[in-house]
């Protein structure tokens, strides 16, 4: 910055550290990652699998305590192609960020979707999770590195609507 | 769940590294502070506004009349901060101050260092430190120091 160029833009970070607790619920799930599980959770036989479970159901506020495990493979309800960079993911731009209906739960989850020209990304297709290799298994979201296409055939639209 | 024998916890930070466009008049005031002089704008009414608006904060109209203020000025009012966050301007107690500048109707924020609470007061005057190397931001003002007497 030459001395005698005017200031146009400052500089203004906002920035708050947490403790954060995850509490019951989200422990149960990070735990099960570790592990290479993706566990949700109900409030009862009948009700919807929620995932990642929050400890409750959000509709009747009912303690959602039953764990139940649902499938690394899913089909992608909703997406996203994103092209801001942001200073903490690393992925390269532009990519897809999917809202998945992991198989056997009743919410989406959110993830990122690789290995797919961003053409092909589509409501319906199906998709895995890929796992971290195992030495790198922790608590943390960041054991799935991101979702993958399976290949199978596309869930048609009637099937998945209501989830869209 | 209530028997999950323990609950997971760790830090998270939630950054964002906001970049201001300032517009033309807070371009102008920040300009001047790396060249250490301070400026305010004056009202339709009259008052010297600092820091400066771009708009009249009454009658919503331009503003263009520069003034030139302080560099000294007095504490309006403060709060002692006794346990800084990290990224407070020090990392020892301070207080942070509205300053009104001589020549200013309306006061500045800004950290004054002082030794304790106790040698605080509204009214009493204080000058500013100035940056040894300006980056172009209101820290380009370390903070204020109690005028010596």
């Amino acid at each position: 910055m030459a001395d005698s160029d005017p200031i146009k833009a400052i500089v203004t970070p906002v920035r708050l550290d947490y403790d954060f607790s995850a509490g019951a619920a989200a422990t149960q799930f990070l735990r099960g990652l570790e592990q290479k599980k993706i566990l949700g959770a109900r409030s009862g036989p009948g009700q919807p699998v929620l995932v990642p479970p929050r400890g409750a159901d959000p509709r009747t506020a009912e303690l959602a305590a039953e764990s139940v495990e649902v499938a690394d493979t899913g089909t992608v309800v909703t997406y996203s192609i994103i092209r801001v960079p942001s200073d903490n993911i690393s992925f390269e731009l532009p990519y897809a960020c999917i809202n998945v209906l992991l198989d056997g739960a009743d919410v989406g989850f959110f993830h990122v979707l690789q290995n797919c020209p961003l053409e092909e990304v589509r409501i319906g297709m199906r998709v895995r999770a890929r796992w971290v290799e195992d030495a790198k298994l922790a608590p943390s979201v960041a054991s799935i590195e991101y979702f993958e296409p399976t290949g199978e055939p596309d869930v048609p639209f009637e099937q998945i609507k209501e989830y869209t | 769940m209530s028997d999950t024998p323990d609950v997971l916890r760790g830090p998270h930070v939630l950054e964002y590294p906001y970049k201001r466009s300032l517009g033309p008049v807070l371009s102008r005031f920040f300009t001047g502070l790396r060249d250490r002089r301070f400026e305010g704008i004056r009202g339709r009414d009259g008052r010297v506004l600092v820091p400066p608006q771009e708009y009249d904060p009454e009658t919503g109209e331009g503003l263009d009349e520069w003034v030139p203020v302080g560099p000294g000025g007095e504490i309006v009012s403060w709060s002692w901060v006794s346990r800084p966050r990290t990224k407070q301007p020090f990392d020892r107690p301070f207080a942070y101050a509205l300053i009104k500048l001589d020549g200013a109707d309306t006061p500045l924020l800004h950290a004054v260092d002082a030794p304790d609470e106790s040698a605080l007061s509204a009214g009493a005057r204080v000058v500013p430190r100035w940056a040894d190397a300006p980056s172009g931001g209101i820290r380009d003002v370390v903070c204020f120091d109690l005028e010596a007497r």
